[in-house]
């Protein structure tokens, strides 16, 4: 169990604008009736990203108001899963893979990558305050390891200059693609295909 | 040399016949729109699959042999079985687990991203089969932007009127809604799903009741893998048998293998169960890394799965059953190979680091145990621990694996006691210090002293 703290600069109010309300209510309308509860979890990455990437308290015990549960109900939730951050990160927000299929092809290689060009600790703000990093579990993109995740975007197939390039992207303001950085399709094996060839070249 | 070559000029021969994989894009060749999923065989007379009736389809399902492609293995025609036959006060619901996160393993991914349409079918057959309107399915919170496409997929399959009221003109009304996860690999237990599908935190239920009875929202229902309901259309359109006739006995159809870690061309591929791992490694993925003799280990399936050491890997086929023999598992069939240039103890240590993040805390063994194995595994990389502690270690686990309410505590301990079955050689050769304390009575951490004795344990 991973220990969650929520920070301690809390900003006193916090409020779904016009467009956060109507994701909510629409969530909450998947639910069956009564079970409004069920709505938290996402409920909660609305108020994330209404608050740049962040949920203060005063988010949850809206949420709880809103969805008629118990403010401790949704703290627990809140501080169990991992994906909402308590305290603030950055605008871009970069998370490296290092679980075993990523380490052994070599993300130790990424986190020098971040070290060197975002901040020295994970979870600290880059120089401009736009960027931070972090280490985490398993992606599920084992196979095109080893990889990083730029909020929601898959960024695959990384070596060490291949990362600093797409943080120095980043970092000028531009927004690097997704997907694998040696060309490949997808999760094919490069240049190796054996399996499903009259459809690669119809 | 010119052995090697025959013997892989056999393989590819031997290889499954690209007419008989059921996903044709998983690499994404064609699209994964309506109209390409249409071309490729699709919601093709989804209606006359409906008509044959209830029975018609957990019949051949249970015909074609179909195992849950989750990790468990258990029969998804015997699975669908165990809801109510009739409907009583509570409505019954369908639950898709798309919390892929065991380390290894990214085969949904693929299927929610390019082959969506594949899982919106087999969601629809298998409400009907098992009498759901509403069917969730859960995807990890990293997954959102396949998520976006699976929606984007059913959005397209609500305007076709291939789902919603009178879904595919059959007379059955089916909802679809995705609910995302937000980090937690516990949630890939299905009753852990449940409770985050509630809205509490994700900690698994004690079983029984058993979900098929009293499931979400204590109403009845089934979860399956999206791999799972995703080959089921294809086996129904193309016949129970002909599913069965692939792999072997009990052990039938396709399966698709990630193959990651020390393999030249990493890859996602659609095989016959059965396959031989060696095949798998050398003709899909490029070889080892440095060679086949440079091979040290690989898990078979999904970090949770025990590793298997080189001199079994020249013979091992890929089913349930064989690497059961093995005291291992197929799991989610991700197969991670590692090299010997990797440190075995350090992979294993870092395993053991993800077990001890992902354990929810509701179990005290797994707790507190999946944190010991960790800081005893590092130290034993390093070359600081004591020679008791080797049997310490092995100790630990068996107090974890079978003393916890789901199968977490199994999963945090397999792949220790696979590195001790396996390797006890090398961390005993690394890790050479006497015991601090040489009483055996008195030693000062981690167990407790009345555990130690044998009775007791």
């Amino acid at each position: 169990m991973s220990l969650r703290r929520p920070s301690k600069n809390q900003p006193e109010k916090f409020e779904f604008n016009s467009q956060s309300l109507e994701a909510a209510n629409n969530i909450i309308s998947k639910y069956p009736e009564g079970k409004q509860q069920s709505a938290v979890m996402a409920l909660l990455y609305i108020a994330q990203r209404q608050n740049n990437n962040w949920i203060p308290l005063a988010a949850m015990k809206y949420i709880a108001k809103f969805l008629k549960m118990p403010y401790i109900k949704v703290y627990e939730v809140a501080t169990f899963y991992t994906m909402y951050n308590l305290s603030p990160v950055g605008k871009h927000f970069i998370q490296i893979c290092t679980t075993t299929p990523c380490m052994i092809r070599g993300a130790n290689k990424l986190v020098e990558a971040c070290k060197e060009k975002i901040s020295k600790n994970e979870c600290e703000l880059s120089n401009d305050e736009s960027c931070s990093w972090m280490e985490v579990e398993c992606l599920g993109a084992c196979v095109n390891a080893p990889m990083m995740q730029i909020n929601d975007e898959y960024y695959e197939d990384l070596d060490k200059d291949k990362t600093l390039k797409i943080l120095e992207k980043i970092l000028n303001g531009e927004t690097p693609k997704p997907g694998s950085y040696r060309g490949r399709l997808n999760n094919e094996p490069e240049n190796n295909r054996k399996t499903l060839l009259d459809f690669k070249n119809a | 040399m010119s052995q090697k070559i025959t013997e892989k000029h056999f393989w590819i021969l031997k290889m499954l016949k690209d007419n008989d994989r059921i996903f044709k894009n998983l690499y994404n060749d064609m699209g994964a729109d309506v109209v390409s999923a249409q071309k490729r065989g699709d919601w093709v007379k989804t209606e006359e699959i409906i008509n044959k009736g209830r029975d018609w389809i957990i019949n051949e399902i249970k015909e074609s042999q179909l195992r849950g492609r989750g990790g468990a293995g258990f029969p998804t025609g015997l699975k669908w079985s165990f809801a109510p036959k009739e409907v009583g006060s509570r409505p019954h619901y369908l639950v898709i687990n798309g919390d892929e996160s065991e380390p290894g393993t990214c085969k949904d991914r693929d299927i929610l991203r390019f082959e969506p349409h594949k899982l919106i079918e087999g969601c629809l057959i298998a409400s009907y089969a098992v009498q759901a309107h509403i069917c969730y399915i859960y995807i990890r919170g990293e997954y959102f932007v396949d998520g976006q496409k699976l929606q984007a997929a059913i959005d397209e399959a609500y305007e076709k009127k291939l789902i919603g009221k009178n879904a595919s003109g059959t007379g059955w009304d089916l909802d679809i809604y995705i609910h995302y996860g937000a980090g937690a690999y516990i949630c890939g237990e299905e009753t852990a799903l449940l409770e985050s599908i509630e809205g509490k935190k994700g900690q698994p239920r004690l079983k029984p009741p058993f979900p098929a009875l009293i499931g979400l929202y204590g109403c009845p229902t089934i979860i399956n893998n999206v791999e799972t309901i995703a080959v089921v259309p294809t086996i129904l359109r193309r016949g129970g048998k002909w599913f069965a006739s692939l792999g072997r006995e009990k052990n039938t159809g396709t399966k698709i293998f990630c193959i990651s870690g020390n393999v030249n061309k990493p890859c996602n591929v659609e095989e016959e169960m059965n396959i031989p791992l060696k095949q798998l490694i050398e003709v899909h993925a490029g070889g080892v890394v440095g060679g086949w003799d440079n091979l040290q280990a690989v898990i078979p399936g999904g970090s949770s799965m025990p590793l298997i050491p080189k001199d079994k890997c020249e013979t091992l086929t890929m089913d349930f059953d064989s690497l059961m023999a093995e005291k291992s598992g197929l799991g989610t069939a991700g197969v991670v190979v590692i090299n010997k240039d990797q440190d075995i103890i350090k992979c294993m240590a870092r395993i053991a680091r993800f077990y001890k993040h992902e354990s929810c805390g509701q179990c005290t063994p797994c707790r507190e145990g999946s944190g010991w194995m960790w800081r005893m595994l590092e130290r034993m990389a390093k070359g600081d621990a004591t020679k008791d502690e080797v049997n310490m270690l092995s100790d630990v686990t068996n107090q974890i694996a079978g003393h916890t309410i789901c199968a977490f505590g199994e999963g945090s301990s397999w792949p220790v006691q696979g590195l001790l079955r396996h390797f006890k050689k090398e961390i005993e050769e690394r890790n050479n210090l006497d015991p601090i304390v040489q009483k055996k009575n008195n030693i000062p951490y981690l167990v407790d002293q009345h555990l130690l004795e044998k009775k007791n344990a």
